[in-house]
């Protein structure tokens, strides 16, 4: 045991190749859907697209932090997943230019005219204007590098030296973290999603966007790990024991989920206020009404039905397909957040809006696999290996 | 065989272990050679001891499923009646079957249903309470909450034959084989 590496397989470059490939085809469908379509569906497409990815790389973040905090075996043989997911975090820094470029396609405060003709807007603006928002960019991705950093060199130093003082700190550094990765999403949701209706506000956004991000790098990474634990050298490690763990914190994450997304809405539904329900309205007829549906439906009952059964959560490739499923699915529910406030009158799908999601997936995914086969695929040195390799239950 | 057995006062035979590993053993040839009436006692919980001789899956998961399904739907027909039959009140001329508000109170009796079922189940299918039990007959017994690991084959297991049984744990290793009396 102590003489094993656990070197990524050869089933990560292929990974990485199948992302590049994906990313290229998604770019030229990009580019098909782009002449079509034009700039306007180009940004909000790609709104929706990139914040459907940069949840998978903060939910990892996340993750990876309320591990340090816990431990558990869950944890152990996740974290290298983990790890590799938030070291996406300044290719999504890189990836976010766009939104800054298609800020006046995308935000209705930022143009000075409209502004000045909206008394909303107007008290709005000491908070929704361009400098501001762009400073406050600046900050979220500082925060959120600067941990995701210290997480890995601490942890790339942790398999090098063994020292039991490094898992003291990054626990110690998750917990504050956590602090501010709440904060630091709860604005970033507000500034990216939320301000595309200026006039509407729901306090609950911020928890919706963890929790969202939360399912979705957990099932990301369950699908990853049922992808390594068919070839050496997982797949003397990984067992029905972790992968039931696993499957019933996406349950409860699915759960949460539309836990969160039903309060908001029978909240807002019997309150049923001028400022509020236009949400609703808007989302509630023109065909948008079967995208809530579809939410219902495929977003949660599906995957909840299947995640109750004990033996669903301790089989592999039952598992891999929710899991993978959960991680598409998600685009969804990103869409309905943000495409019904462009398209009021009604439902309305463009190449693009299916394109730009293929495009960012392939370079997420071939960023993520080179960086998984860099390191070893379990923390060497984590004080909760050992147990984590004999973990069982019933 | 003995398809009308006579009564013969006898519940079981009891082997005792030393260790851990000789009565996993133990249980692994015994429902080997067919038995199905085991029980195994330890003074600390071996996990695989219960994959060994519990070979069937307890029906509490589909008692607690079927439980909260008839929560659910009680809730729904709660508010029914209460919203739409008994009191049908004009509430900001909402429909009277605004079942989307009716969801919250469904779920909490999902919730309830299902979460009660899961625990006074689980107490009714472990038989308990159970103020008698024969095992308690045999005097080294005591020793299963301290140092000792027993295994019982029932005498109502259709294989179970006196002789045949008592030689079999004996050549397991047992420490000793004791009659239960009933």
């Amino acid at each position: 045991m102590t003489t094993e590496t656990y070197q990524a397989p050869d089933s990560v470059s292929g990974l990485q190749t199948k992302g590049i490939g994906t990313a290229v085809l998604g770019l030229l469908l990009t580019g098909a859907g782009f002449a079509m379509a034009g700039l306007d569906r180009f940004y909000e497409a790609y709104l929706v697209a990139y914040v459907f990815w940069v949840g998978v790389s903060l939910g990892s973040l996340a993750l990876l932090m309320v591990h340090h905090l816990s431990g558990g075996a869950w944890g152990v043989v996740i974290r290298r997943p983990l790890e590799a997911a938030t070291r996406t975090l300044p290719l999504m820094a890189v990836l976010f230019l766009p939104i800054v470029a298609g800020m006046g396609h995308l935000y209705h405060w930022t143009h000075a005219d409209a502004v000045a003709a909206d008394p909303i807007m107007q008290a709005k603006e000491a908070y929704l204007n361009a400098p501001f928002f762009l400073a406050r960019q600046v900050f979220y991705f500082a925060c959120w590098i600067v941990m995701a950093t210290l997480l890995n060199r601490w942890s790339a130093e942790q398999d090098r030296t063994g020292d039991p003082a490094l898992a003291v700190k990054m626990a110690r550094l998750s917990g504050g973290g956590l602090l501010v990765f709440g904060l630091t999403v709860t604005f970033a949701a507000v500034d990216w999603t939320m301000s595309v209706n200026p006039h509407w506000f729901s306090t609950i956004w911020g928890m919706l966007y963890m929790v969202g991000q939360g399912l979705s790098a957990l099932a990301f990474v369950i699908a990853v790990l049922v992808m390594l634990s068919t070839v050496p050298p997982l797949d003397r490690v990984v067992n029905a024991s972790h992968l039931h763990d696993l499957g019933k914190l996406l349950f409860a994450f699915l759960m949460l989920w539309a836990y969160l997304s039903f309060s908001q809405f029978i909240i807002i539904y019997s309150a049923n206020l001028a400022e509020e329900i236009p949400h609703y309205l808007v989302r509630s007829a023109g065909g948008w009404q079967w995208v809530g549906w579809s939410l219902v439906l495929l977003h949660f009952a599906l995957p909840y039905g299947l995640l109750l059964a004990r033996d669903t959560k301790r089989n592999f490739n039952r598992l891999r397909v929710i899991a993978m499923w959960v991680v598409v699915i998600r685009l969804l529910d990103y869409y309905w957040h943000v495409a019904p406030e462009f398209h009021t009158t009604g439902l309305s799908v463009t190449l693009v809006d299916v394109a730009l999601p293929i495009a960012l997936g392939g370079i997420f995914v071939a960023v993520f696999a080179a960086q998984l086969k860099g390191r070893p695929l379990l923390p060497l040195q984590d004080p909760g290996l050992a147990k984590a390799l004999t973990h069982h239950t019933h | 065989m003995h398809v009308h057995e006579e009564k013969t006062g006898l519940y079981g035979l009891m082997a005792e272990f030393d260790q851990a590993q000789p009565l996993v053993d133990a249980a692994v040839a015994v429902m080997g050679a067919g038995y199905s009436k085991v029980e195994a006692y330890s003074p600390f919980p071996i996990e695989e001891l219960n994959d060994i001789i519990h070979r069937k899956r307890t029906i509490l998961p589909k008692l607690v499923l079927g439980a909260g399904l008839t929560g659910m739907a009680s809730g729904f027909a709660l508010q029914y009646g209460t919203s739409v039959l008994a009191y049908p009140l004009n509430v900001g001329g909402r429909p009277l079957a605004t079942w989307t508000a009716w969801v919250v109170p469904s779920y909490e009796l999902t919730i309830l249903f299902a979460a009660l079922t899961a625990a006074v189940g689980m107490i009714a299918l472990n038989g308990l309470p159970q103020p008698y039990h024969p095992v308690f007959n045999v005097e080294r017994f005591d020793r299963a909450s301290s140092d000792k690991f027993f295994l019982v084959v029932e005498a109502a297991d259709p294989r179970f034959q006196k002789d045949e049984t008592t030689r079999l744990l004996e050549g397991l290793g047992a420490k000793g084989v004791y009659d239960v009396a009933e």
